[in-house]
């Protein structure tokens, strides 16, 4: 009796002590790394990979030839200055809205952060299509603007507000948790030290929240220049005009001009992997710095 | 700066603060004493002018404060958590108040300095002048906070909870050498605290704050040796309650009839700090102090420090009692032995003001009743 419990009792013991559920785990992650692994070669290395190949398939030459094509170039230069305007007018925005909601108390402040958020779940495409009910010939506005010679859709303004609308909520989105967490202590000790409101923004709220909001301006960034749905509803595809890149891309690629639309993409694509590294190298050096440096 | 408030009155979802009036001294050092929720933060933050009330004045020298532009109200206010700018360091913390003048009144910036230099020196920071608030212990982030808060040369200091987040040892340092500052520097004071001992080794004077309203404002021996209300009494120490009858002006209370001129007729309570409850072998030789008619039995014995608590069941309640060691001995007590209970200084309340308390508070409060839980075991 005794020598048997004797016996037992280490073999109890050894699931606790022993790897064994370590071990199973081991194949368990193996499968999950796996895994994960294979839908990242295969959802985004490949056809990253895909991108450039087919872009330079036909040769340096013609990859070069095809984006210094001066409809290239135009819509090149279009959707940098698309955005140029958007990124930091919503970066404004989005400083505004998020000091108003997490500093102020007032009414329908939940409405407003819903109302925020429209942009991310209404499909694109309506959002463009709205802005032709409201600016199209046939629109609310549309009669009066022609009669003011103001071109809004199928030109570059309509293709701004698009933008505009799309990624209005990144900047907001990124900075009211960050606000909402530090509060309104450093302010309120900033004011009562005689700081006025832009001092306290400036040397305070500012230094508070220049991470989050950097990342938020890089995101909203990523989607300006990235944008088709809306964009495509309101920029009538005049070429050399209102074809902004992801647009021209498409048309190049309806024309059978292959490695053409590739070489443009390949340009989107570095335009986007630069901002990418850009957001990595800015979190490497928010977390990875000075133990006394800020973390946000 | 001498500062009188009158009829103050706010209210958010509930009443905050009812008709608040008192009178703060130049040079004072004010303790604003009071569980959470009664208002008392409140009240400090309007003074600052980071709140507005509905109603009432403040005024600041005879002044309208509440009208007064912010800087010549010369307020300046340590947050309870200190809010310290975590990206500046400790000099530009304390510089803060200096460089966000305008051009006019803005010193040079040599004179910034030495200034801050001064400040921190003054808080026993001479050396850490380049060093983030992150790198600092709490006591240290406190001391930044009083010296950015002092370096804009305030009248009046405002202070939330100030060591409420520090350590207890920590805490009695920095108590003293604040007291101190004040001391120095001429300033008034007024800080919030829900720590009784703090307000009493503190303040000049305490103010009792309660659901609102002053409950009662005097100074430290005043108040703990006076206190007019139940909720007072009961907030600064711990309490025994007994049971007994006014009539005519007297109370019965044990063998003794006291007098208690102001109190009705009718059923009244007695209440006794745990160290005045004084423990006897027998009921000889008689003194002053008010026998309880028969014996008690000891419960409980637990020895802190120099001092013993002793939980006894008399008639059925529960009695604290706090002696010293050397009593222990002389009377021999252990648990389950027997004594005499004798009450030294009762204060003596009507029943109803008590009930009234009672009904009054809710049964979530830290800082309840305790004889009222007690006398329904």
């Amino acid at each position: 009796m005794v020598d048997l419990a004797a016996r037992i009792e280490p073999r109890h013991a050894r699931p606790q002590a022993s790897p064994l559920p370590l071990r199973e785990s081991r194949w368990l992650r193996a499968v999950l790394i796996g895994t994960a692994l294979l839908f990242l070669l295969l959802f985004l290395i490949l056809p990253l990979a895909a991108v450039f190949t087919e872009a330079l398939r036909e040769g340096v030459r013609v990859y070069f030839a095809a984006i210094t094509d001066p409809e290239a170039v135009a819509a090149i230069r279009l959707t940098l200055v698309t955005a140029a305007v958007a990124v930091p007018l919503n970066m404004l925005f989005g400083i505004a809205a998020a000091w108003a909601v997490t500093k102020f108390e007032f009414g329908g402040k939940n409405f407003l952060i819903t109302l925020i958020d429209l942009p991310f779940s209404v499909s694109p495409v309506i959002g463009g299509m709205v802005f032709v009910l409201l600016f199209g010939l046939q629109g609310v506005f549309g009669p009066w603007l022609m009669a003011h010679d103001i071109k809004i859709i199928f030109a570059v303004p309509g293709i701004i507000i698009a933008t505009l609308f799309v990624t209005l909520p990144f900047v907001a989105r990124e900075l009211i948790p960050l606000m909402q967490q530090q509060g309104t202590a450093q302010e309120e000790a900033a004011w009562i030290l005689g700081a006025n409101g832009w001092q306290t923004f400036r040397r305070v709220t500012l230094p508070n929240i220049k991470w989050g909001l950097l990342y938020g301006v890089l995101l909203c960034n990523g989607r300006a220049i990235g944008e088709f749905g809306a964009v495509s509803v309101v920029s009538g595809h005049i070429g050399g005009l209102t074809n902004t890149m992801p647009l021209y891309v498409e048309v190049l690629y309806n024309d059978y001009a292959f490695a053409a639309s590739f070489a443009v993409a390949s340009l989107l694509t570095l335009m986007a992997l630069a901002t990418l590294a850009l957001k990595t190298v800015l979190e490497w050096s928010a977390g990875g710095g000075r133990p006394d440096a800020p973390i946000h | 700066m001498r500062i009188e408030i009158e009829n103050l009155t706010k209210t958010l979802t509930t009443v905050v603060l009812d008709r608040i009036n008192l009178e703060i001294r130049e040079h004072e050092f004010l303790g604003l004493l009071g569980p959470s929720g009664s208002g008392k933060t409140t009240l400090l933050r309007i003074l600052a002018g980071l709140d507005v009330p509905d109603s009432g004045t403040v005024r600041f020298d005879g002044q309208d404060a509440l009208s007064l532009p912010r800087e010549r109200r010369q307020v300046s206010f340590v947050f309870q958590h200190y809010a310290l700018f975590n990206h500046m360091t400790v000099f530009d913390n304390v510089a803060f108040g200096l460089k966000v003048r305008p051009r006019g009144r803005r010193p040079a910036s040599d004179e910034i300095a030495r200034r801050v230099e001064e400040l921190l020196e003054l808080v026993q920071l001479a050396g850490f002048a380049k060093r983030f608030p992150a790198q600092l212990s709490g006591g240290q982030r406190q001391r930044v906070a009083l010296a950015r808060a002092l370096a804009i040369e305030p009248k009046v200091l405002l202070l939330d909870e100030p060591f409420g987040a520090l350590d207890a040892k920590v805490r009695v340092e920095l108590r003293r050498w604040l007291r101190e500052i004040h001391d120095r520097t001429g300033l008034t004071t007024v800080f919030v605290t829900h720590d009784q001992e703090e307000a009493l080794d503190l303040g000049d004077r305490v103010a009792v704050m309660n659901r609102g309203r002053i409950e009662q404002i005097g100074t430290p021996p005043e108040i703990y040796e006076g206190p007019r209300t139940p909720f007072v009494f009961d907030f600064l120490g711990r309490t025994n309650a007994f049971a007994c009858e006014v009539k005519n002006g007297r109370a019965k209370l044990g063998d003794k009839n006291l007098d208690v001129p102001d109190l009705p007729d009718g059923q009244a309570i007695a209440c006794v700090r745990p160290h005045d409850i004084v423990l006897t072998a027998t009921a000889e030789p008689p003194s002053d102090d008010a026998l309880l008619p028969g014996d008690a039995v000891v419960r409980f014995l637990s020895v802190l420090g120099p001092t013993v608590s002793v939980e006894l069941l008399h008639e059925r309640e529960l009695i604290e009692a706090v002696i010293s060691r050397e009593q222990l001995k002389q009377l021999d007590l252990e648990v389950g032995s027997r004594c005499r209970i004798r009450l030294r200084l009762p204060t003596i309340f009507s029943k109803a003001e008590v009930d009234q308390e009672k009904g009054r508070s809710e049964p979530t409060k830290r800082h309840r009743l305790r004889w009222l839980r007690r006398r329904r075991k």
